[in-house]
This record gives structure tokens, sequence and C-alpha cells, in this order.
């Protein structure tokens, strides 16, 4: 009569015609690639270090057994970057992946810990020949119209009347304040980059892509995190996002090559993890040996696969894109 | 009273912001690819009523509200205060104009309606769905007109004046729903 297990939420939260257009996302994704000469790679989800990033949790697991008698801890990873840049310092060519990430504590309506990222290396393209690329993807997929470009500088200008570069994180608190953001926020004056997430988020994104899609580029030194820094004035990080109707889709670097730029950025990030208290995590050095033997000049981007199909079907939320998100698992 | 992180935030949750209580309305976790995680969030002002929106950091925490809903019987008015009380315990609250400003029409002695407690002091009243309340003033009724069709306003015993059918008459005895302020039906004997 009323059996409990009737009341279990047993079905997809996606319907069966979205986890179709799914499918037929990935086989043109793949199709896209093959036509281009890219190479589908596989890496592991499971590594012994993992991205440093203070604003990346990434899940931890323990493996025991052969090899690891007194247990090894694995780190599920947040995206396939280290991996895939041993596979093209090792002399792969361009490569393609699509698999499974995991960021600790992300979850909501575009959100959620365990995701698919589409992730790929172009050795010889800079950021405009891989946007260029991105594009078409998307076109091929979406059927979305020629995508416009801005940089970072003019995105903020334009939707929240402040230079980035030149302002001070007091001087984007104030502006914070103004636009009536912020007034619980637990920000310090001295967390720059904070104060623009909160602008970014808040402000700009909305608006970004909502006519065609949008790519924002040259993002503020101190957010590169693995892509080169173009000296300048002022200086910026060789870096772009993809937005559609507000939805960042996509993040692209020109990758960092310099090994030692790099350890120096990893241990950066170790030290402010120390100092907000969060869980240290170990440096990849497998990946520093491989670009100390030598990275291909290239550009790479990760694009979420969710969100995509999110967008290709009309949906408002990554639940209605995948079978079982978090709370159904 | 206890703290929440913004990991356990959800509609419902009661929490003190401004040194009012409020009540979550909506909570929308955000976070460039790169960057700092924040909760943008929707309130209502238990006291004012007003919806506010605000952003936390992920992870931070804010204090708790000590709201409770709790059935009561409405028992009276001095004057000043509405009085209520919980029919097992008889312990009784007293509610001032604000509390009950939006549920004044419809109160009448003996009616259960849920009070809404912050730290012990009624906050708001939610009267029942439905009351039944008899017309005290109305238009003279058409008799034998039961078609419903058009209507006139009829002033019930607790003030509220609802859209009667025109052959409702002064003394009848009639069902309203308290949410729409519309006349459902004559009430039986």
């Amino acid at each position: 009569m009323d059996n409990p297990s009737s009341r279990i939420e047993w079905r997809p939260t996606a319907t069966i015609e979205n986890l179709r257009l799914r499918g037929r996302v990935l086989a043109s994704i793949r199709a896209f690639f093959a036509e281009r000469g890219v190479l589908e790679v596989e890496t592991p989800v499971l590594s012994t270090a993992t991205a440093t990033d203070p604003h990346l949790d990434s899940l931890v697991t323990r493996y025991t057994g052969p090899g690891a008698a007194a247990g090894l801890t694995l780190y599920l990873q947040t995206s396939p970057e280290f991996a895939m840049k041993r596979l093209l310092a090792a002399g792969s060519g361009p490569i393609y992946q699509l698999g499974k990430a995991f960021r600790n504590g992300e979850a909501g309506r575009r959100h959620n810990p365990e995701f698919t990222l589409l992730e790929w290396y172009r050795p010889g393209f800079d950021l405009r020949a891989l946007m260029d690329e991105v594009e078409a993807l998307i076109a091929s997929l979406l059927g979305t119209p020629a995508a416009e470009r801005l940089s970072y500088a003019e995105a903020f200008i334009r939707h929240a009347g402040i230079d980035p570069h030149a302002a001070t994180a007091v001087e984007l608190k104030r502006l914070a304040a103004l636009k009536k953001l912020g007034e619980s926020l637990d920000l310090s004056d001295e967390d720059k980059d904070g104060w623009l997430d909160l602008l970014l988020t808040h402000l700009v994104e909305p608006h970004l892509g909502k006519e065609r899609p949008v790519f924002i580029f040259d993002y503020p030194p101190s957010q590169a995190a693995l892509a080169r820094i173009r000296p300048g004035n002022p200086s910026v990080a060789e870096r772009f996002e993809l937005y559609i109707d507000g939805i960042e889709l996509a993040n692209g670097y020109h990758e960092l090559g310099d090994a030692r730029e790099q350890r120096c950025r990893f241990e950066a990030d170790r030290e402010r993890r120390r100092i907000a208290g969060l869980p240290g995590t170990p440096i990849d050095e497998r990946l520093l040996a491989a670009l100390e033997h030598g990275l291909p000049d290239c550009s790479g981007v990760a694009l979420g696969i969710d969100r995509l199909v999110m967008i290709a079907a009309q949906a408002q939320t990554l639940n209605e894109a995948m079978a079982f998100p978090l709370l159904c698992v | 009273m206890a703290t929440y992180s913004t990991n356990e935030f959800k509609s419902g949750l009661k929490i003190m912001m401004d040194g009012d209580p409020c009540a979550i309305l909506e909570n929308e976790f955000v976070k460039p690819g790169k960057g700092q995680a924040f909760n943008r969030v929707k309130f209502r002002n238990l006291k004012t009523g007003r919806v506010i929106e605000r952003t936390f950091k992920s992870g931070d925490t804010v204090e708790g509200a000590d709201v409770v809903d709790v059935e009561m019987q409405y028992l009276y008015n001095d004057g000043q205060h509405w009085h209520f009380m919980v029919p097992e315990t008889f312990e009784q609250v007293a509610a001032d104009k604000s509390a009950v400003e939006d549920a004044i029409k419809w109160l009448k002695e003996q009616d259960v309606c849920v009070v809404t407690l912050w730290n012990g002091v009624p906050l708001s009243i939610m009267p029942p769905n439905t009351v039944t309340l008899k017309v005290v003033d109305t238009d003279p009724g058409l008799r034998g007109d039961t078609s419903g069709g058009g209507g006139k306003p009829a002033t019930l015993e607790t003030g509220a004046v609802v859209r009667v059918p025109l052959f409702v008459e002064i003394g009848d005895v009639l069902k309203v729903n308290t949410r729409t302020g519309e006349y459902l039906s004559r009430a039986k004997g």
C-alpha cells in the first residue's frame, strides 16, 4: 500500500529529452575535434597533488592496497589541467578531454560538486586563435551569432562604471556600498580581488552575453591563475572567459610555461591558504618537472558541459541538464 | 541562539539581520570560476514585511532568530493589546497593534490563529484560512435571488467589508476566505 520506497525520489532530474540532447552535444563535440585533428585523451581523476588556488577546494579520498600499504591521500581533480600539460610536454600535440571534475563546496543553480568539463589545448595557438575556435564550437552546438570581444576593463567600465585596474580596494568597496552591495559582507579593505569578484558577479556578469556570446579577456594579473602575464601598463593576464546569457561557460589561458614562475605562484597560493586557515595542498612536482622539460607554447580552455547543455535546452538550472545532481546521488 | 553558516541557508530559515528577525526567501550560490564564492540572499524582515537582499562570503555565519509559529486562540482586545492563549497550556501573550494590523479585521474571539513569536513576543498573526462571521450591515436582500450575479458590500461583525451576493441579509452568517477576502458561502445553521 504505502511502500516507503515509493516515496524515494529515484528518477533523473533532467527529462529524457534533455539527456538525449546531452548525448547529441557530446557526440558533436567529438566530431568537431576529430575533424580538426585534435586527439581525445583521458587522464586520471585521482592524483596525489591538486590545485593550490585558495578559491578551489578539492575533495579528498584515500587509497589503501598494493603500492600503498599505509594508505595514500588522493585528490579528485578540480580540472584535468596538470595531467594534460604533462601530455603536451611529452609531445602529444593538440589534445582534448571530456571528463569529470570535482569541486568541494560548490552547489547551486549553476554549480554541482561533480561536473563534466571539456578541456582542450592547442600548441601554437595564441588566445585570439583559441577564442575563434571556441566561438566556432559553440556556434556549431548552439547556433549562436558572432561573439563580442570585450576586455575585463571595458566590461567593468560599461556595466559598473569603474576602471578595475586603476581602482583601489577601498574605491571598489565604496562603489559596492553605493550599489547597496556588501552591507553584510566580511571582505577586508586589502582584498581587491574579493571586491572585484563581488562587482563582477553582481553588476557585470548579469549583462554579459545577452544578445550574443561575449569573450572577456585581459584579466588583472592577480587573477592570472595559470595564465601568462603580459607586461604593460597595466600588465594583464592572458586569460579569457566566455559568457552566454550571463552564464560563465569557459575559461581559457595562454598557458604559463615557465616552471620557476609556476612554482612561485603555487607557493604564493599556499601562503594565502595558510593565512586563510585553509587546508594545505601539495604542489604537483610532476607538472613542474614537465614544465622544466618544456611545455610547447600553447593556449588551453575548459568549458562546462552541464552549463552548455543547460543553455542548449533553454533550462534555468543544471538539474535540468544532468541526470543525477548532488541531492539525487 | 544558534548561528548558521551559508551552507545551512534555505528558504524559511529565520536569522537576525540589522537587529531584526528575518526569514530567508531565496538563497543563490554565485562564484566566478576563479574567484570568491558568494551567497546572494533575499530575506523578508518579519517586523516590517520588507524584502531585502544581501550578499555573504560563502562559509560566513549569521545569528539565528528565535522565531516560532504557535497555534493560539484569540481571547479579547483590551483597547491596547490583543490577547492570545495556547489552549492546552493556558499560556497567554499580548500582541500590540503592529503585530495584529493585517489580521485585525478577521479576528473573532475563540478563533485559532497562528501567532509568530520572536523571543516570546508576537510579531505577526495569521488568522484562520476561513472564518465564519455574521453580517452586521448590508443593503436589503433581494429575496429569491440566488443567482449570485452582481453583488454588494456587506460589513461583518469584525469590521471587515466583503463583496457578497445580493441575497445576503443582515444577520446571515458567512464563510469568508481571509487570504483573498472573498465570500465563500452562507454558513449552515
